[in-house]
């Protein structure tokens, strides 16, 4: 198949940046959609040109690395699907596509489609442990923990810290992303000791970073692509009053 | 030379406590004297970061990636051991020991392997109480399956995510010494070479990849936590930017490269779809404790699965191996499937894959219970094949995934080299020939939390704090090898891009250094890669600048680095005259095909001395000296 593509382009973060019309040739429809940039970046770099700079790693969907608007979709058209993932034969023949970075305050542009992230990571660093020293823990099966609050915890750890829940939202809210490292701790025994200043500290920390708070469009949660729930975000707001009233 | 790998004497299973107590400690108001860098965040570098920061070093973390959470170790799917034995069903210390070790085809150390198995205990407890979520069962304890090959449940398990999980609990505590100030972490920097002084590791020179920056820092140890090199097939399981530089660049600078031959290949991989593959993706292997692998009976044989019955099907994994069945180790049932497609009766375009069939374990237990154990497998199936396999059976196929080889090590982790520590996959030390399934991470976690806070105290005790700056020439010597590096890549403006050279040396390994090897391909790739690097360093194309994110700089950095180290594994293939584990030669074969180790003459570590780049290296021997098992044929019928 062959394809009109709109990448956006921008050499720094200072640079100005516009969307560049290129062609994308004889494209499988079993490539992902990765692969088929691969290709457009193969036939630029050949024609001495500097190819699309993009995010990207595992390209099994788990280390959160690939980041691109794709038709105004984080991630793109796929539901429960990291770029990396996405296959062309979700596109037809002759489609126009329009691919652009992750857009928000809190995350600076480095280079056409990769953008700074570091402030997911701050707010991790701000308090989304467990205060554990290495060695001196008691033995695993020494707490034990309810399959259902095991289950809770495991759906909100499944998040891979893409940032699309960000680029998602109207608000540029990490809402999600916080609210999931807040309830997976919560949920389980070993997180509760420190459950009331970590909300604290962790939700002033996304604050501080720039990121808007929830203003409940659930944008978050339709660009997720591990199926991260809003109802998170409601534990967190619980976590928090409860915090603060005691 | 004879090396020494340092295990302590003594029994077996006291060696690690007593060399504890022999080893010397950093006084808790020395600790903050020292510098130590560690380069990779991934199990291994994550958890020794934020251990060594812990115990009050000054640690710098580097990764080349934009996040220290994002390294591939976070793609493990299927889980990690432990010999907790909560099942009861037999397990024991040396009962994991001893499988490593077989499992190894005994081309590992004894001293490591047991104390591997004596952590990983603590590895579970420490996980635990971070907060990462392994599977429990209703009464709310910690639940195990039996995985790849082992008779006994040891595995712990998170979902399909078990790495993830793991990695985000080591990240988490690198995060808290973070916040604590006793790590910093350098994202997006990539280690470009190992700075010696006086013949120890001194420090690191790294390229920041978004402002190109080269620079250098100085350290009183450094850590390599690197990952393995199978990305010199092109093809492999691993993410698009592991690569070999940090640990090839410190081959180059002295430090012995260890068995680069044993590389695993992962039996359960989602075939190749075409030229524009530009990675496999792997199915946990847990799938086959409850799918059976089979082919048509008859070559050429081109009816739809369902349309073939149950006599015109071949079970080959059950019918070889009929005590382990679908559950034979990875080497095995790797080359099984091989021979199977070669033999005419491979499924699938191309017609390299062989079935992994659900239907009868759907039937036994319903379509729940198989979404449960599995469920995001088959999506992730369905979105790569676009083939739901709840209904029709998956296709499969070998691909290249993890390697046993690295630098080489002693029993402290430390490499020839004083003040350069290996750790995780980046070393060679515990897996001998062959790893088992669910041994990764827990080599990983490990050598980071239980060996090395430990092993480098004693090194550091014996070492003056801040003895070397980077005011040292040797790291103004480092920075202009670096810089004059990639001047020079960028100024050839060649007619080929550095992938195009990666696939085709990827190529070269795939056929003549792959799953099968033999004295005559082994010896056609070590003609053929010289003749492809050579190519490269006048015909490769390089866009843009150094002085900016610019990616192509960053891939032909590292495919020029494979490009050297291909011949050296192609090397070491060839001295090593016998089949093992990961590396089978077909000269060397038992009359049904098995491997044939060969104890009297092979049974030692080679470690390969750096050179030159047109040069021979030269193989130094470690001898393995098994005083606590039988060596015995690996037999898994």
């Amino acid at each position: 198949m062959n394809l009109n593509l709109y990448v956006w382009r921008q050499k720094g973060p200072n640079a100005a940046g516009k969307l560049q019309q290129m062609q994308a040739k004889n494209i499988s429809p079993d490539m992902s959609f990765l692969e088929m940039i691969d290709e457009v970046n193969e036939d630029l770099v050949r024609e001495g040109k500097e190819p699309i700079a993009f995010d990207h790693d595992c390209r099994e969907g788990i280390c959160g690395t690939c980041s691109q608007v794709i038709n105004g979709i984080p991630h793109g058209p796929q539901e429960r699907t990291t770029v990396c993932q996405l296959h062309m034969r979700k596109f037809r023949d002759g489609d126009s596509i329009y691919i652009e970075p992750w857009r928000a305050k809190a995350f600076p542009l480095i280079k056409d489609l990769i953008v700074d992230r570091s402030a997911l990571d701050r707010i991790i660093q701000a308090g989304g442990y467990t205060s554990c020293h290495t060695g001196g823990v008691p033995d695993a099966n020494a707490i034990l923990i309810p399959k259902p609050d095991a289950d809770v915890a495991m759906d909100a750890a499944e998040c891979i810290g893409c940032g699309a829940c960000v680029a998602a939202c109207p608000n540029g809210s990490a809402m999600l992303f916080t609210s999931a490292k807040v309830t997976q701790l919560a949920s389980l025994p070993q997180g509760r000791a420190e459950a009331a200043r970590r909300v604290c500290v962790m939700t002033e920390a996304m604050l501080n970073e720039g990121f808007g708070n929830c203003s409940n469009h659930y944008e978050c949660q339709a660009a997720c692509p591990k199926g991260i729930k809003v109802s998170f975000i409601a534990k967190l707001n619980r976590e928090f009053i409860k915090a603060h009233m005691s | 030379m004879i090396l020494d790998g340092k295990c302590p004497s003594g029994p077996l299973a006291q060696k690690w406590d007593n060399h504890r107590q022999d080893m010397k400690l950093v006084n808790p108001a020395n600790k903050r004297k020292y510098r130590i860098i560690v380069v990779g965040t991934g199990l291994a570098g994550a958890s020794a970061a934020a251990s060594l920061g812990e115990l009050g070093y000054n640690v710098d973390a580097f990764c080349y990636q934009d996040s220290s959470r994002r390294a591939h170790s976070i793609a493990a799917q299927g889980g990690i051991n432990a010999a907790k034995n909560y099942p009861n069903d037999g397990d024991s210390i040396f009962r994991l020991f001893y499988d490593t070790i077989k499992g190894g085809d005994f081309r590992s150390r004894e001293a490591n392997v047991y104390r591997l198995a004596q952590v990983s205990n603590s590895i579970i407890d420490q996980c635990v109480a971070q907060g990462v979520p392994f599977a429990r069962d209703y009464a709310g304890y910690l639940d195990n399956r039996s995985f790849g090959g082992a008779q006994v449940a040891r595995t712990f398990y998170a979902r399909g995510q078990t790495g993830q999980q793991l990695l985000l609990g080591a990240y988490s505590a690198l995060s808290r010494q973070v916040k604590a100030g006793t790590v910093k972490v350098h994202t997006r920097t990539e280690m470009l070479d190992l700075v010696v002084v006086d013949g120890e590791a001194k420090g690191i020179t790294v390229r920041d990849l978004v402002t190109g920056q080269v620079g250098c820092y100085a350290a009183d140890a450094v850590c390599l936590c690197t990952g393995g090199y199978v990305n010199v097939y092109y093809l492999s399981t691993n993410a698009q930017g592991c690569n070999v530089t940090a640990n090839y660049r410190a081959y180059k600078k002295g430090a012995f490269f260890a068995n680069p031959c044993y590389t695993q290949i992962h039996p359960t991989c989602i075939p190749v779809s075409g030229e524009h593959q530009s990675k496999l993706t792997l199915m946990s292997e847990s799938l086959r404790n409850d799918g059976r692998v089979w082919v048509p009976l008859k070559k050429g044989d081109k009816r739809p699965p369902h349309e073939i019955p149950e006599n015109d099907r071949d079970y080959y994994l059950e019918r070889k191996y009929p005590s382990f069945g679908n559950l034979a180790p990875r080497d095995i049932s790797s080359r099984a499937a091989k021979e199977a497609c070669d033999d005419g009766r491979g499924v699938g375009p191309g017609g390299f894959g062989v079935y992994l069939d659900f239907s009868d374990a759907i039937k036994r237990l319903g379509d729940d219970k198989i979404r449960e154990r599995y469920g995001n497998l088959f999506e992730m199936y369905e979105r790569i094949t676009d083939e739901n396999a709840y209904k029709q059976p998956m296709r499969i196929y070998p691909a290249l995934h993890y390697a046993m080889g690295g630098l080489w090590v002693d029993y402290n982790l430390q490499s020839n080299l004083p003040g350069l520590f290996v750790l995780g996959e980046a070393n060679f030390s515990d897996h001998g020939a062959n790893r088992l399934g669910a041994s990764a991470l827990m080599q990983g976690l490990a050598d980071g939390y239980f060996v090395i806070p430990y092993t480098i105290a004693n090194y550091l005790a014996m070492t003056r704090p801040g003895a070397v700056t980077t005011n040292h020439p040797e790291f103004d010597k480092s920075r202009q090898d670096i810089e004059n590096q990639i001047k020079k890549l960028l100024s050839i403006n060649g007619r080929k891009t550095a992938k195009e050279f990666h696939r085709e040396l990827g190529k070269v390994m795939w056929e003549h250094v792959g799953m099968e090897r033999s004295e005559q391909s082994l010896k056609r790739a070590i003609e053929i890669i010289p003749g492809i690097r050579e190519e490269f360093w006048k015909n490769v194309r390089v866009t843009g600048s150094g002085a900016e994110l610019n990616q192509e700089l960053e891939r032909a950095g590292r495919i020029a680095d494979f490009l050297e180290f291909g011949e050296l594994l192609a090397r070491d293939a060839l001295n090593r005259n016998e089949s093992c584990g990961g590396h089978f030669r077909v000269e060397f074969q038992m009359p049904d095909g098995e491997a044939k180790r060969d104890d009297e003459n092979f049974s030692y570590v080679a470690a390969w001395e750096f050179k030159g780049v047109d040069q021979t290296p030269e193989i130094h021997k470690e001898p393995l000296v098994f005083e606590n098992v039988h060596l015995g044929i690996r037999s898994y019928k």
